[in-house]
């Protein structure tokens, strides 16, 4: 029964979640989704990484979303990040100058992503950081991690989720400083190395 | 050795019966599959085997995950929720009406949020590069939806009805019918990927991506409802499919919005 009876509490129980199989490359990526940065703004920072599963392939059919604060630490609460063109129907892409603070990017053959988003701000308790939602043909619920940046040694320190998680696994969640200034972030799916996922309650 | 169906409807019930005696034993009801069922393959290397670490939002309101990313007209077109109108011709099979509410788990409907949808055509194929089954294209379908949900947090959408497909994880592997729906919510938290599957379909016994929720009611929760009040005369059948966003979330942030 999928009408939901909102008068009887008891009946609004979650709808469960699927993988997203392999044949959304036609619906969800978009042109530009991982251009997130207006363009030429001097806070931009590169990101790029591959994703992994449990023996080490790269996974060709995966995408992730990022979602980040501004510099300042404000969320942006505005639409266009995936822009349409009415009259053709296709995309028009961000338009360059509004931050929307969102990105959607598919990993390519070679299971490698990358991103070019604005420096994020720090927030209530915890160091910057990105939510990353990590979604895969084989994954039947998305995961949810955290890119932190390396550069702010003391607000890493003190944020609430890098000082509870084992320290030998702490490292999974802090980009590295890559080639030309990009910041890398590999996610392991499973075993040697597993990227640190969340579970928010 | 080729695996067979025999093999993974052993599997199916195995997964299914220990479902059952952990609830027989006090454990608590699961609304969502576990992310290792290996009676779906793709997820045996693609599934984290240390625990996720918890994180109680109570804690600090200002969590980047309390907040959604914002959609807006912008990103939609006029006919993005009409999948029959995408090209110049019509494509072929049974139109379909299907709409329904987005709300959270406080039963509030969900406003003004994105809803994305893909799904095979009536023929049962994908117009994906990769797609390797042989049934045919049609020129008039590419089988992608978009849409913002209204303020009551309904959505709706007209396609044609998805045909079932083989998909090669054992020998006559069949998928049931479905729709690829994602989702987004008042928090990041909140987001969902999943799959709108149509009344007694008779594969969902053999698919072990519907079994993979194995708590009985909560699979009936992917299965929508003929709804007759929606089938449009002379036009389309209708199919009534709520959808109630888990994952905690800021109530305040949605006040007076
Ligand atoms: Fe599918």
């Amino acid at each position: 029964m999928t009408k939901i009876d909102t008068s009887r509490p008891e009946t609004v129980l979650p709808t469960p979640s699927h993988t997203v199989g392999p044949f959304y490359g036609h619906a969800l990526p978009f042109p530009g989704g991982g251009d997130i940065a207006p363009l030429g703004h001097p806070d931009t920072i590169a990101l790029q990484g591959h994703v992994y599963d449990g023996e080490g392939n790269p996974l060709p059919d995966a995408f992730l979303e990022l979602w980040g604060a501004d510099p300042e630490g404000n969320l942006p609460q505005v639409d266009g990040s995936m822009r349409r063109d009415s009259s053709s129907g296709g995309f028009l892409g961000r338009n360059g100058v509004e931050f929307t603070g969102w990105g959607r990017i598919q990993t390519d053959a070679g299971g490698h992503w990358s991103a070019r988003t604005l420096r994020p701000g720090a927030r209530g308790h915890s160091a910057p950081y990105l939510s990353v939602c990590v979604f895969a043909r084989g994954l039947l619920v998305h995961l949810f991690t955290r890119i932190y940046l390396p550069d702010d040694e003391a607000a890493l320190a003190s944020d609430p989720l890098l000082t509870r998680v084992d320290p030998a696994r702490r490292d999974t969640l802090i980009a590295t400083r890559g080639e030309l200034g990009t910041y890398r972030f590999d996610i392991r799916l499973q075993g040697e190395g597993e990227t640190v996922f969340l579970e928010f309650q | 050795m080729t695996l067979t169906q025999a093999d993974i409807d052993q599997e199916i019930a195995a997964e299914h019966a220990a479902y059952e005696k952990r609830i027989a034993d006090g454990a608590p009801v699961e609304h969502q599959p576990r992310r290792d069922y290996a009676p779906y393959r793709s997820s045996v290397l693609r599934h984290p085997k240390q625990p996720p670490v918890a994180i109680d939002v109570s804690k600090d309101p200002e969590l980047v995950e309390l907040v959604s990313p914002a959609f807006g007209e912008r990103d939609i077109t006029e006919i993005d929720n009409d999948l029959t109108r995408q090209h110049n011709g019509e494509p072929i099979g049974e139109r379909i009406t299907v709409s329904g509410r987005l709300l959270d788990r406080d039963g509030r409907p969900v406003r003004g949020q994105l809803v994305e949808i893909w799904q095979a055509n009536s023929a049962g194929r994908y117009a994906h590069q990769r797609e390797q089954h042989d049934a045919p294209l049609d020129p008039n379908f590419t089988g992608v939806g978009r849409t913002l949900t209204d303020d009551s947090g309904f959505y709706r959408f007209t396609t044609v009805q998805p045909g079932p497909y083989p998909w090669r994880q054992h020998v006559n592997a069949w998928r049931p019918a479905h729709i690829h729906f994602s989702l987004f919510g008042s928090a990041f938290t909140q987001r969902l990927v999943t799959q709108m599957y149509f009344p007694s379909d008779p594969l969902f016994p053999y698919d072990p991506i519907i079994q993979s929720v194995t708590d009985d009611a909560a699979r009936q929760r992917l299965v929508a409802t003929y709804d007759h009040s929606l089938s449009v005369p002379e036009f389309s059948m209708g199919y009534h499919w709520d959808i109630v966003l888990d994952g905690p979330h800021a109530t305040w942030i949605e006040e007076g919005r």
